[in-house]
């Protein structure tokens, strides 16, 4: 490339010295503790079979997938992706709820007024509580339709029986979920949806008045309720979820990995 | 028998000498090389199947009668016979033949020809593995030869160059002078029924995850990422006014994943269709459809009844939620919603009929 033109000239020598930086910063002792070997991004990558093992045998997240999958799993109209989109969108609603509740408190008198103040006051509030929100219709339309592409595949038969139950417990989480979460923006949508769910939830035969009671911390919707739902919403059901997630990955691999082919 | 050691050597050599009823000394004498084989030698031996899957040695048995030539049929339909013969997906058998074929620089016709059982096994096939072992075996000097002389085409009436799956010497081709009855094969071993190392699963044809999985799961991430930042910056979450207990909003509905339920409690008695239904069929019914569907065929012309029942309910409940979504208005009576507008306000941004 060396054609005397000196801008050009200039350019290359530009390109050299950033290339070996970037060779002397990935070949430092800091960069290689902190790549594990087989990382694409250490120096000397070379894409060989070896390589491609140690790409998911040693990285923490890649982890939740053997090293070898069947071919007909890699097919994108096998699953469609769909368990893993779930995933992705509870990881997704972790972050933007997250971002939500530092501005956000679950009383009746600032519950309302904080929600008017993120979509208008707050960077991008709007933006990330719309996102939080359809993100959450998403996830309960991918975790049911992962359940009926399960089906269809009959992918629920020995010995994947009780991977089966769990998912539907999982399915179950993401509804309670989804509704706790209906509750907290304490509009008149919130209180009423809440309202009528809750009242079906009253026609448990026996203990219908119990179990409504304890749903709503009283006989109708307040801001005891609020604040119940508020910690079921952030606290305790995430963490139920997240239990039964990981007994799912894990009993996926240990049920020998993707079903199929038909 | 290089790079084998000695304590697992002399392990194979007596328990066959148990099984023949031969001295462990004859039978070490004999893996050493230092004796004639007089039964079958150790089927024991960790052998390094890196290149060469076994159903091609199998194979290779089958097609060991010299049949001359035979490797101009097409690839593709030599494969699809060389998969049908090994019981073994095509792609897998495919690679393998290139790897050989690669090896030993024969062409990937005869390589699979010979899968196929349609031509002799190439001639250098297992050289690399076993360079030292044939040579100090009375027997197996003609083998040897055969190495020297890969093309001497003469017939031979002995038949395979292999036995199972077992490390043989060279194809069969005895150069023209053996007189007849001489052995030019030994047989190097017999596989009882039951091997030491049963083989349970089956070939399966996989792929690596990097990059091949990875790839097609981070697309999908992208692209959910996208639409739901497109979704977010063009509607709006709806947000009525501030709650009020006293001032019920007509008509009032659930979320609209409860909408179907809703929709159930005005046809039916609340005791069944808001709990009974929900729980029973809902929650016990699913759990349990593992243990009630016994049939194990996973093929959908074997389950006509279940696919069917999981269709009537995913289009029962779609109707019903969107029955409950679109055509209730007011008192939750039936309305249309071209005709009385949208009585669902998380979608009151999205469709609008003015």
């Amino acid at each position: 490339m060396a054609n005397g033109n000196g801008k050009t000239g200039l350019l290359e020598r530009v390109r050299e010295r950033t290339s070996e930086a970037v060779d002397r910063l990935r070949g430092s002792q800091f960069v290689e503790s902190v790549l594990r070997p087989g990382s694409p991004f250490k120096k000397g990558y070379a894409d060989s079979p070896r390589n491609r093992s140690y790409v998911i045998m040693n990285n923490v997240l890649y982890h939740l997938h053997p090293v070898k999958v069947k071919r007909h799993g890699v097919k994108l109209s096998y699953t469609l992706c769909l368990g893993g989109l779930s995933f992705f969108l509870f990881i997704l609603l972790t972050i933007t709820g997250i971002f939500l509740m530092f501005y956000y408190a679950p009383t009746a008198e600032r519950a309302y007024a904080d929600i008017q103040a993120l979509s208008t006051n707050v960077a991008f509030g709007s933006l990330v509580r719309n996102m939080h929100r359809w993100g959450a219709h998403l996830m309960v339309l991918t975790v049911f339709l992962h359940m009926s592409r399960v089906f269809y595949h009959g992918a629920y038969k020995p010995p994947r029986e009780f991977n089966w139950v769990v998912g539907v417990v999982l399915l179950l989480l993401t509804l309670l979920l989804s509704f706790t979460g209906y509750l907290l923006p304490w509009d008149q949508l919130a209180l009423w949806a809440v309202t009528v769910g809750t009242n079906m939830a009253g026609f448990v035969p026996v203990f219908g008045d119990q179990v409504k009671f304890a749903l709503l911390a009283g006989v109708e919707v307040t801001a005891g309720t609020l604040l119940r739902w508020y910690v079921l919403h952030v606290l305790f059901l995430p963490f139920i979820i997240v239990i039964f997630m990981a007994v799912h990955f894990w009993r996926v691999r240990k049920d020998g990995g993707i079903s199929g082919p038909l | 028998m290089t790079e084998i050691p000695e304590s697992l050597l002399r392990r194979s050599a007596e328990a066959k000498a148990k099984a023949l009823g031969v001295p462990v000394e004859q039978v070490l004498a004999e893996m050493k090389g230092e004796a004639p084989p007089s039964t079958p030698p150790a089927a024991t031996e960790p052998e390094p199947a890196t290149e060469e899957p076994t159903p091609s040695a199998e194979t290779a048995a089958e097609g060991g009668a010299p049949a001359g030539g035979g490797g101009s049929d097409d690839i593709d339909a030599l494969l699809e016979k060389a998969a049908a013969v090994a019981g073994m997906p095509q792609a897998l058998l495919r690679r393998s033949a290139e790897a050989k074929a690669k090896a030993l620089g024969v062409p990937l016709v005869n390589v699979l020809a010979e899968m196929a059982g349609e031509a002799p096994p190439a001639a250098a096939e297992v050289a690399p593995e076993t360079p030292g072992e044939a040579a100090p075996q009375p027997a197996e000097a003609p083998a040897a030869v055969a190495v020297e002389e890969p093309s001497v085409p003469a017939p031979t009436g002995n038949g395979g160059g292999k036995v199972a799956a077992v490390v043989s010497p060279r194809p069969t081709m005895p150069p023209a002078g053996v007189p007849e009855g001489v052995r030019t094969q030994r047989l190097l071993t017999v596989v009882k029924a039951k091997a030491i190392q049963q083989v349970k699963a089956e070939p399966h044809d996989k792929v690596n995850t990097w990059p091949h999985l990875m790839l097609v799961e981070f697309v999908a991430l992208l692209a959910m990422t996208g639409l739901l930042i497109v979704m977010s910056v063009a509607l709006q979450a709806p947000l009525l006014e501030a709650a009020n207990p006293n001032l019920t909003p007509n008509p009032s509905k659930a979320p609209w994943y409860f909408l179907g339920l809703q929709e159930l409690l005005s046809y039916f008695d609340p005791q069944i269709a808001g709990v009974t239904v929900p729980t029973v069929v809902g929650l016990i019914g699913f759990m349990m459809i593992p243990y009630v569907d016994r049939n194990p065929s996973t093929k959908p012309s074997d389950r006509k009844l279940a696919i069917m029942l999981y269709t009537i309910f995913l289009a029962g409940s779609a109707t019903l939620t969107i029955l409950g979504v679109l055509f209730r208005g007011k008192g939750f009576n039936f309305s249309y919603p071209w005709k009385d507008g949208i009585f669902f306000d998380d979608l009151k941004d999205w469709v609008s009929f003015e």
